[in-house]
C-alpha cells in the first residue's frame, strides 16, 4: 500500500510539469498580452510606456525563456505577483517591510469557491441518493417518472436563467433573500448568530441552484447502481431468508450501489475548486471561476499559471484520494492495490 | 419475479421528498404581483422637496474591482471612479467644462507660454493631518515620469523640462515649448502624499489599497470582491460633502445590478439603452422611484478606412460611403435613439465642437454619382460595382461588441444598396489588435474613441503617429491637419485655440477619413431619494456636483436592514 502511494505521488511531478508546460505555451500562443487590453486603447497612453511594461514583466523575451523564469520561481514555490491586480501575490499572502499584509489572490478566492461547491455537493448528494433509491424501487411507476422529469427539467434549464428568475422572485418581488454578494453591508456590526444567518441567506441561491441543476446525473447514477444491485442473487437470497425490505435495501443493496459514487465525487474535485464563471458573475461572488476568467481576459499570465498549477495539483491529489477511498470501500480493489 | 417482490412492497406514507419537489416546481410557476418594497406613502414622499441636509449613505454598483487606488498606474475606470473621491488635482473642470482651481488657488502662464506657475490654496491638509504642499505635487510629478513607475499616462508629463516647488505654496513647470494640453494634464493628475509614499515601490505599496488623500472622502474599508466603503473626510480641503458615506458594491453582472436596483439595495447604476428606453418606462413602480439621466459622453463610434489601401485613398469613395450610410438608422436601431449624429470629434455643445458643421446626410443617389465619378460601374450586372475589372468589396473588422456588430450589419445593408459588397468579421479584442490593428492588415474598422476633455487629438490624426501600436492606425496623412494639430498644441489662449480646432474639425469632415456613426448618451438611473442633482445634466455631466447631493432623512434607507 505504502509503495503504491509513493509511486502515485512521484508520478504527479512529471504530470504537473507536463501540464504547466502545455498550459504555459497555450496561454502565450493566444494573441495579446497585459499591455493591450481594451482599457489601454486610450489615446492618452503611449506605445513606449506599453513597451516598458512588457520589459518589466519579461514579456519581450522568447516564450521558452519566460517559461524557464517561471519554472525557476516555481522551484521555490514562488507563484509570483499578478500583472493586473496591483501586483498582488498570486497564491499566498506576503508581508512588506512595514508589516502590511497583502493577501494572495488564490488564498482569497479558493475558500469561497470551496465552501459554496462543497455545500452544493452535499445538498446534491443528500437529494440525489434518496431520489435515486426511490426511482429504482418505484422503477417505471409515477414516482420514478416524476423524479426523472424533475431531474431533466433541472438539467435542461440554463443555470444563469434560473438564477435570474429566482433572484427576481425571491429577492425583488418578495424580499426573502439577498440578491447578490456574500455579506450584507452591515455584516461587521452583527453578532455571531446574525452573521451566520446573514451568510446563510446570501449563500442560499448560489448553493441551491447549481445543486438542483446538477441533480440529474447523480440521481441517475444512484438509480442505475441500485437497479443493478437489486437484480443480484444475493438480494434475492436476503429476501428469501426473510430480512425486512428496509434491511435489504439499506444494509445490503445501498452499500454496493453507492460504490460508483466515489468515482463521481473524485471526478468532481476539479469542479469543486474551479468554480463557475457564470454563477460567480451573476451572484457577485469573488471566487475562483471569476478570478480565472478575468485573468485570461487580461492575459494575466502569473495568475493563470498559478490557478492551473494549483488546480491540477489539487485535482491529482483528489483523484488519488478517490482511488484510496475506493480501495478502502471495496475489498476487490484493495486486494489489487496491495498486490501492486 | 424479483421486481414483483419490491413493487408490492408498498410504503405506508407518501414520500416527502417527491412531494416537496413538486411543490417547488409549482412555486416556480406561480408568479404573483411584485410585493413593492415601498408603500405608496413612501413613494409620494420621494417627490416632495426637502431642504439640503447632511448624512446618509449612497450605494452604487460597479462591474469591476479596482486593482489599486493609485490611478496613474491602475488605468481602469473602476480605479479612477473611486480615487477621484479621495484625491485632489491641481485643476478641475467646472460645470461648463472650463478649467478652475482645485488644489490651486490660481495659475499663471508666462509670456512665452512655456512656464505655468500654480499657486496652491493655503492650509491644505492630508486626511491624516499632515500639510499638503507643493512638495507633494513635485513628488507626484517625479513619480509619474519615473521609468520604474511605468505609468501609461506619462507622456504628457515627460514634456515638462523643469518642475520646481519654490516655496510650499508655489509649484511651477516649464516646457521645452508651449504645450497647450498641459493645463488639461494638470487637471488629470491626482496628487499623492509624499510623506507616505517616499521610498515605496508604487507597484506593490500597501498604500494602493489603503490610501490617504485630501478630497471629500476617505477610504473606510475595502472588502475584496464585495464592496469599497468611503466616509466623509473631516479635513477635506474643499469643504464638506453632504452625504456621509459612499458605498460602491462590486456586482459584475449588469442584470444582477438591475435586480439590486429594483430591490432598492443600490441607489444608482449605469444603464444600457434597453433598460433606459424599454424596461424602466414599461414598469410604473420603477418609474416612481427612479430618476433617469442622460448625458453626452466624450466618445463616439466610427467607421474608419485603411487609407493606405485602394480605393479608400480616393476622397470621392470616402464621401460616397459617408452619404450611403444612414446614421439615424444606426442611432435608432442600435442605440434605441439614445445617441446623436455628429460632425466633429468633439462633444456637441462644448467649446471645441464647431456648431457650423453638419453631418453628411443620407443620400444614396449622391453616393452612386460619386462612385461613378470615381470610376466604379456595374459592368457584369451582379449588383456589385467594379473598377478595372475588380469588384468593390471590402471587409469591416470590429471587436466583439454587440453595438458595433449591429452597426456594421446596418452599414453592410446600406452599402449593398449602392453596389458595394461588405463582409463583417467580429473578433476578440486582443486578436483584433494584434492581427489587424497593429499590422495595419484591414480594409475598414468599426470602433469607438473615448476622449479626454482637451481638444488635442495629435495621437489619433497626426501623420507621425502611424507606427505599430500607435493610434493613427488608419494611416491618415494630411499636411493641413498636421499643421493645425501642431498649432493647437502651441496655443494656450482658449479662444484662439478654439478657432484652430474648429478649422481642424472642418477639414477633417471634408476629407472624411472616418465616418462618424454616433455619439451615444451615457445613461444613469439614480433613486429619487437622492436630491440636489442637476437635471438636465450640464456639459460636465450628472456627477459634477455630487458633493452637494443629499439624502433627506425621511427618505434614507433603514441602515440596519440595508443589504
Amino acid at each position: 500500500m505504502l509503495s503504491y502511494l509513493i509511486k502515485r505521488v512521484l508520478w504527479m511531478i512529471p504530470l504537473l510539469i507536463g501540464i504547466s508546460l502545455i498550459s504555459f505555451f497555450i496561454m502565450h500562443l493566444a494573441p495579446g498580452d497585459i499591455t493591450n487590453n481594451e482599457a489601454s486603447f486610450n489615446p492618452k497612453t503611449s506605445e513606449e510606456s506599453r513597451q516598458k511594461l512588457r520589459e518589466l514583466y519579461n514579456l519581450d523575451k522568447p516564450v521558452i525563456v519566460q517559461y524557464g523564469l517561471w519554472m525557476k520561481r516555481m522551484a521555490t514555490l514562488d507563484f509570483g505577483n499578478s500583472f493586473a491586480s496591483h501586483q498582488k501575490p498570486v497564491f499566498w499572502q506576503t508581508t512588506d517591510k512595514d508589516g502590511n499584509v497583502t493577501k494572495g489572490m488564490i488564498q482569497e478566492a479558493l475558500p469561497i469557491t470551496l465552501i459554496i461547491n462543497m455545500l452544493g455537493l452535499i445538498i446534491t448528494l443528500a437529494l440525489a441518493v434518496p431520489l435515486g433509491i426511490i426511482a429504482a424501487r418505484k422503477y417505471g411507476l409515477w414516482q420514478d417518472k416524476s423524479i426523472t422529469l424533475f431531474n431533466f427539467i433541472g438539467f435542461s434549464i440554463p443555470g444563469f436563467w434560473l438564477s435570474l428568475l429566482l433572484m427576481y422572485w425571491l429577492g425583488v418581488m418578495n424580499n426573502w433573500f439577498p440578491i447578490s454578494g456574500m455579506h450584507s453591508l452591515n455584516y461587521e456590526s452583527l453578532d455571531t448568530w446574525n452573521k451566520l444567518k446573514d451568510s446563510m441567506s446570501h449563500l442560499f441561491l448560489p448553493v441551491v441552484i447549481p445543486s438542483v441543476t446538477g441533480l440529474a446525473s447523480i440521481t441517475l447514477f444512484v438509480k442505475n447502481g441500485m437497479l443493478d444491485v437489486l437484480h443480484q442473487d444475493y438480494i434475492t437470497t436476503a429476501r428469501a431468508k426473510g430480512l425486512s425490505e428496509h434491511k435489504v435495501i439499506y444494509t445490503h443493496a445501498l452499500r454496493n450501489a453507492l460504490l460508483p459514487l466515489i468515482t463521481i465525487i473524485g471526478l468532481s474535485i476539479p469542479g469543486l475548486i474551479g468554480g463557475s464563471v457564470i454563477a460567480e458573475t451573476i451572484f457577485a461572488i469573488p471566487g475562483m471561476g471569476k478570478l480565472f476568467y478575468d485573468a485570461v481576459m487580461m492575459r494575466d499570465f502569473p495568475v493563470i499559471m498559478g490557478i492551473l498549477t494549483i488546480g491540477s495539483a489539487l485535482t491529482l491529489i483528489g483523484n488519488l484520494i478517490a482511488d484510496i477511498a475506493y480501495a478502502w470501500a471495496d475489498p476487490r480493489v484493495r486486494r489489487g492495490v496491495i498486490r501492486d | 419475479m424479483k421486481n414483483f417482490a419490491f413493487l408490492n412492497n408498498k410504503l405506508p406514507k407518501r414520500n416527502a421528498k417527491t412531494s416537496s419537489a413538486i411543490v417547488f416546481l409549482l412555486l416556480l410557476c406561480s408568479c404573483g404581483k411584485p410585493a413593492l418594497n415601498s408603500t405608496n406613502e413612501q413613494l409620494e414622499n420621494l417627490n416632495k422637496s426637502y431642504p439640503s441636509q447632511s448624512g446618509g449613505t449612497l450605494i452604487d454598483a460597479m462591474t469591476g474591482e479596482p486593482s489599486g487606488l493609485i490611478s496613474m498606474i491602475a488605468g481602469e475606470s473602476a480605479s479612477s471612479a473611486i480615487s477621484a473621491n479621495i484625491f485632489n488635482k491641481l485643476l478641475k473642470y467646472d460645470k461648463n467644462l472650463d478649467l478652475e482651481g482645485e488644489l490651486a488657488e490660481s495659475w499663471q502662464v508666462s509670456a512665452d507660454q512655456k512656464t505655468i506657475t500654480f499657486k496652491l490654496k493655503p492650509n491644505l491638509k492630508w486626511a491624516d493631518g499632515n500639510p499638503l504642499t507643493s512638495a507633494d505635487v513635485l513628488w507626484t510629478w517625479h513619480a509619474v515620469i519615473d521609468e520604474k513607475t511605468g505609468s501609461p499616462y506619462a507622456s504628457d508629463y515627460q514634456l515638462v523640462k523643469k518642475a520646481e516647488a519654490r516655496n510650499p505654496l508655489t509649484f511651477s513647470v516649464t516646457y521645452e515649448q508651449a504645450y497647450a494640453p498641459a493645463l488639461d494634464s494638470w487637471a488629470g493628475l491626482q496628487v499623492l502624499p509624499e510623506h507616505l509614499l517616499k521610498d515605496q515601490d508604487l507597484h506593490t505599496t500597501a498604500f494602493a489599497r489603503n490610501p490617504v488623500g485630501s478630497n471629500y472622502y476617505k477610504l473606510d474599508s475595502w472588502t475584496h470582491g464585495e464592496n469599497i466603503k468611503l466616509s466623509r473626510n473631516a479635513s477635506s480641503v474643499l469643504g464638506q460633502a453632504k452625504i456621509d458615506h459612499l458605498v460602491s458594491r462590486i456586482i459584475p453582472d449588469s442584470s444582477a445590478q438591475f435586480l439590486e436596483l429594483m430591490a432598492d439595495s443600490i441607489d444608482s447604476m449605469g444603464l444600457d439603452p434597453i433598460k433606459y428606453a424599454r424596461i424602466i418606462p414599461a414598469r410604473p413602480e420603477l418609474q416612481q422611484k427612479l430618476a433617469l439621466y442622460k448625458e453626452l459622453g466624450n466618445s463616439y463610434t466610427y467607421l474608419g478606412f485603411n487609407l493606405k489601401r485602394k480605393p479608400f485613398d480616393d476622397v470621392r469613395v470616402r464621401h460616397a460611403i459617408n452619404y450611403a450610410i444612414d446614421k439615424q438608422e444606426i442611432i435608432d436601431g442600435v442605440y434605441l435613439g439614445l445617441g446623436i449624429n455628429i460632425a466633429s470629434p468633439y462633444k456637441p455643445g462644448t467649446r471645441w465642437s464647431n456648431p457650423n458643421l453638419k453631418p453628411y446626410p443620407y443620400d444614396p443617389t449622391k453616393a452612386k454619382a460619386l462612385l461613378k465619378e470615381a470610376g466604379f460601374a456595374d459592368t457584369n450586372g451582379d449588383g456589385i460595382l467594379e473598377r478595372d475589372g475588380k469588384p468593390f468589396s471590402f471587409e469591416i473588422v470590429t471587436n466583439q461588441n454587440k453595438e458595433r456588430e449591429k452597426s456594421a450589419v446596418l452599414i453592410q445593408r446600406r452599402l449593398k444598396d449602392v453596389g458595394i459588397d461588405v463582409k463583417i468579421r467580429a473578433i476578440e479584442w486582443a486578436s483584433f489588435i494584434s492581427r489587424f490593428i497593429k499590422t495595419g492588415d484591414f480594409d475598414a474598422v468599426v470602433l469607438g474613441w473615448s476622449l479626454g476633455l482637451d481638444p488635442d487629438q495629435y495621437s489619433i490624426w497626426h501623420s507621425s503617429q502611424q507606427a505599430p501600436g500607435q493610434f493613427n492606425f488608419i494611416g491618415y496623412n494630411n499636411p493641413t491637419i498636421d499643421k493645425l494639430l501642431e498649432q493647437g498644441r502651441l496655443e494656450l489662449d482658449p479662444d484662439k485655440r478654439m478657432k484652430i480646432y474648429h478649422e481642424f474639425a472642418r477639414v477633417l469632415l471634408d476629407d472624411s477619413p472616418i465616418v462618424y456613426l454616433s455619439a451615444g448618451y451615457g445613461l444613469t438611473a439614480i433613486h429619487k431619494r437622492v436630491k440636489g442633482i442637476d437635471s438636465p445634466a450640464p456639459p460636465a455631466g450628472v456627477g459634477w456636483n455630487s458633493e452637494t447631493w443629499y439624502i433627506p432623512e425621511p427618505l434614507r434607507r433603514n441602515e440596519i436592514s440595508a443589504n
